[in-house]
């Protein structure tokens, strides 16, 4: 029963991220100068942590008497929490120079969130999935209130944190009803009472309210109300990491918890969650054609996103659920890049977010404009950009599998979404600018946005690069 | 009814007005004082189904440490008058109240109609799972990467406790 | 069950008893209330406003350090029973878990969210 010296070389990625984060603030107390390089500090506990992913990344093990996977699936998903993370930390370097920020306290809580989100992604138990949830959620609502000294931060900060900790109760009651059905919490045993579990109303339940749950941190279509005041209230970069990471992170839980039971063919399931995935592709792309500010419209943008994965999901075949993983990285690093760039115009808490702001921008710097209409065509899905490819595994998957009317709201919606993204691309390209503000943009930065804008155009042109990958990988149990 | 029941059924009963309560009382601190005799009759269920440990800590940390906290926060929003916080009923109250409504029907239907019969074996261990001993054993052995977990998850909430409410935080580098 | 009842017992004779003795007092005593007698008392002068005062925010910080720590401390007693059994390796990770949380209170003394300035 005590953990061999293997085991922790399994979960060695969490441990070091966590550890990053834990010398952070001891390096705070000791060393007085440490502000000055605690952004290198953090990408390289990332780039470490990389490292013994990538190690791991062959043998699939549960470790810690089965708590925890290791390698394949789980490792796939810390390399990508890694990559986000030193994205976001390279990204928020400039933005840490605009609003007074406490650097370390930002950083420490950034890495702690990734452990957290690398929990959810690798848990084998629903005891360490809804650990690492809260862990993830309790650095976001931190995250979110960051600037504490806008009221509108403050907002978001209650309001995330109030619906959270509800949404936690219906996750928690979820849990403890399957428990109380089948008498474990292990992921594997409980796929090993599938299907005879389905058939008790009980476990079907308490699939529900786990459902519910991880449907609230995902932000999907009626569990979304919190997301765009959220994304508009935290500091930009926060939202980023916010709308890949912690989505990704609860869509890999979703994923762990809800692949075999969907594919059991439990209609009462699929149905609800076809519905939830069909509300979320329509109230995300149709709130999204009236919002002003950028980060709102992102934040509708990304909850049809969560419909489109979802359903992939759903579809539960090999094309689906590849897609699923596929779309998931490419969001994640669109997402980063696009809120990047938005946070790289607000100079002042707040301020340049509006479409407006963005007029001309193409003529006063075309580095950032060209990487903003590349993301917004890869999240519209126009073909040389990986959001295309994407998008038409998830719903080839869904045909294959008799979704049709999902296929077909999942396109129509698309259409609708044109709108919105294309807006944004005239406004750079076609508009002259507006006002003279002066846009400062770092190495730090260059460096995240022009790598985030070549992945999403080398995985449009080779997406078969990332699918042997994720083929290789997707073999959860 | 046996004694077990009795107890039961008396526990469930106060614990169901306390928490009505909670949300009927006019005064804040009146509903944050029948939350605490609510979290009695918590302890006291939890007992029921001899997981004693569970009951001690609901008491120690939720009626004692959380409930502190809870009276801290309603003097430090200091609401002056509370009827001016009365809220008019209005659809969106209505719908919450239907829902919630449906929601308890569908868990009793669930839970008294068609209660299943238990077709996969409860833990053997049932009888000592809430002792003390037990949740040691468990917890140091078989979830010891939760537990360990846990602490990162505690020092996560230090720090977003300062960050948030220290009162001079110095904000710039 | 049965070994709670001595228990059950003292929690239903104190809380009867406290019940019982405040409606004693209530009901025993005399009662002739005037004008003067149910005015505010404060060293002899008017009282100028309401004697709710706004609490700082300084009592919520040490409350939710408090229950932070509580919620460490907690986890020492199943350690504690089982100490023998759990032998070297349950004391060293147990002292990870503390060392972790020691981390956290260094940070708190270090920016003086305890300090009552």
């Amino acid at each position: 029963m005590i953990p061999t010296f293997q085991d922790y070389l399994n979960v060695a990625p969490i441990i070091i991220v966590s550890a990053t984060a834990l010398l952070e603030i001891v390096f705070q107390i000791i060393f007085k100068g440490f502000k000055k390089y605690v952004n290198i500090f953090s990408i390289l506990g990332l780039l470490i942590s990389i490292y013994f992913a990538i190690i791991n990344f062959d043998k699939v093990s549960m470790s810690f008497s089965n708590m925890v996977f290791s390698g394949k699936y789980a490792s796939f998903f810390e390399i990508l929490f890694c990559i986000i993370g030193i994205l976001t930390i390279l990204q928020s370097s400039t933005i840490q120079k605009y609003y007074s920020i406490n650097k370390i306290e930002y950083n420490v809580l950034i890495l702690i969130s990734i452990v957290g989100m690398m929990v959810m992604s690798a848990g084998a138990d629903l005891i360490s999935i809804f650990i690492g949830l809260e862990i993830m959620s309790i650095c976001f609502y931190v995250l979110a209130g960051f600037a504490r000294n806008q009221i509108i931060a403050n907002e978001a900060s209650l309001k995330y944190f109030l619906l959270g900790a509800f949404a936690t109760g219906f996750l928690l009651y979820g849990i403890a009803l399957i428990y109380g059905t089948v008498g474990t919490t292990n992921i594997i045993k409980i796929a090993q009472h599938y299907p005879i579990a389905l058939s008790l109303d009980l476990h079907l339940l308490g699939l529900i309210l786990l459902l519910i749950g991880l449907a609230f941190k995902v932000a999907l279509v009626p569990f979304h109300m919190w997301q765009p005041d959220v994304y508009e209230g935290a500091i930009t970069n926060v939202s980023g990491l916010m709308a890949s990471g912690g989505k990704t992170a609860a869509f890999a839980s979703f994923l762990l918890i809800f692949s075999i039971p969907l594919a059991a063919g439990n209609n009462n399931l699929i149905e609800i969650v076809s519905v939830l995935a069909a509300l979320s592709m329509i109230v995300g792309n149709i709130f999204g054609l009236v919002q002003q500010n950028i980060k709102r419209m992102l934040a509708y943008s990304s909850i049809a996103h969560t419909g489109y994965i979802l359903v992939g999901i759903i579809a539960t075949n090999n094309f689906g659920n590849h897609g699923a993983l596929f779309y998931l990285v490419v969001y994640s690093i669109t997402s980063v890049g696009a809120f990047g760039v938005a946070s790289i115009l607000e100079n002042e808490f707040g301020k340049n977010l509006n479409i407006n702001d963005y007029s001309g921008l193409s003529q006063k710097n075309k580095f950032l404009a060209f990487a903003m209409s590349v993301f917004m065509f890869s999240l519209i899905g126009i073909p040389p950009f990986a959001g295309f490819v994407g998008k038409y595994y998830l719903f080839a998957a869904a045909i294959q599998r008799d979704l049709t009317w999902l296929v077909i709201l999942g396109v129509l919606t698309s259409i609708v979404s044109l709108y919105y993204y294309l807006r944004l691309i005239v406004y750079m390209y076609f508009r002259d600018p507006e006002n003279q503000n002066n846009i400062i943009v770092t190495n730090d930065f260059k460096i995240a946005i022009s790598f985030s804008t070549i992945v999403v155009i080398l995985f449009g042109i080779y997406p078969s690069s990332l699918f042997s990958v994720i083929r290789y990988i997707f073999n959860i149990y | 009814m046996t004694f077990e029941e009795i107890v039961f059924w008396s526990l469930v009963l106060v614990s169901g007005f306390a928490a009505l309560m909670v949300v009927i009382s006019r005064s804040p601190i009146a509903s944050a004082l029948y939350l605490i005799l609510n979290f009695f009759c918590l302890a006291g269920l939890y007992l029921t189904l001899n997981a004693q440990f569970i009951a001690v800590v609901h008491i120690i940390v939720y009626a004692g440490a959380i409930m502190v906290l809870f009276l801290f926060v309603i003097m430090l929003l200091n609401l002056q008058d509370e009827t001016k916080l009365r809220e008019r009923m209005n659809w969106k109250s209505f719908a919450a109240i239907a829902l919630s409504i449906l929601f308890l029907i569908e868990l009793f239907y669930i839970f008294i109609i068609k209660t299943p019969t238990p077709k996969i074996p409860i833990h053997p261990s049932s009888k000592e799972i809430g002792t003390v001993e037990y949740l040691g054993k468990i917890l140091f052995t078989e979830f010891l990467f939760p537990f360990e977990l846990t602490s990162i998850l505690l020092i996560a909430a230090i720090i977003g406790a300062v960050v948030l409410a220290k009162k001079k935080f110095e904000l710039t580098d | 069950m049965e070994p709670y009842i001595p228990i059950f017992l003292m929690l239903v004779i104190s809380t009867a008893l406290a019940i019982i003795l405040l409606k004693l007092q209530q009901s025993l005593g005399p009662k002739n209330p005037n004008k003067e007698k149910l005015s505010t008392y404060e060293s002899g002068m008017e009282p100028i406003r309401s004697a709710h005062e706004r609490f700082s925010i300084k009592y919520y910080m040490v409350a939710v350090l408090f229950i932070l720590f509580d919620i460490e401390v907690i986890f020492f007693y199943p350690w504690a029973v089982n100490f023998k059994m759990l032998g070297l390796f349950g004391f060293v990770e147990m002292l990870v878990f503390i060392g972790i949380l020691f981390i956290g209170y260094f940070y708190v003394l270090h920016k003086g969210a305890l300090k009552w300035d």
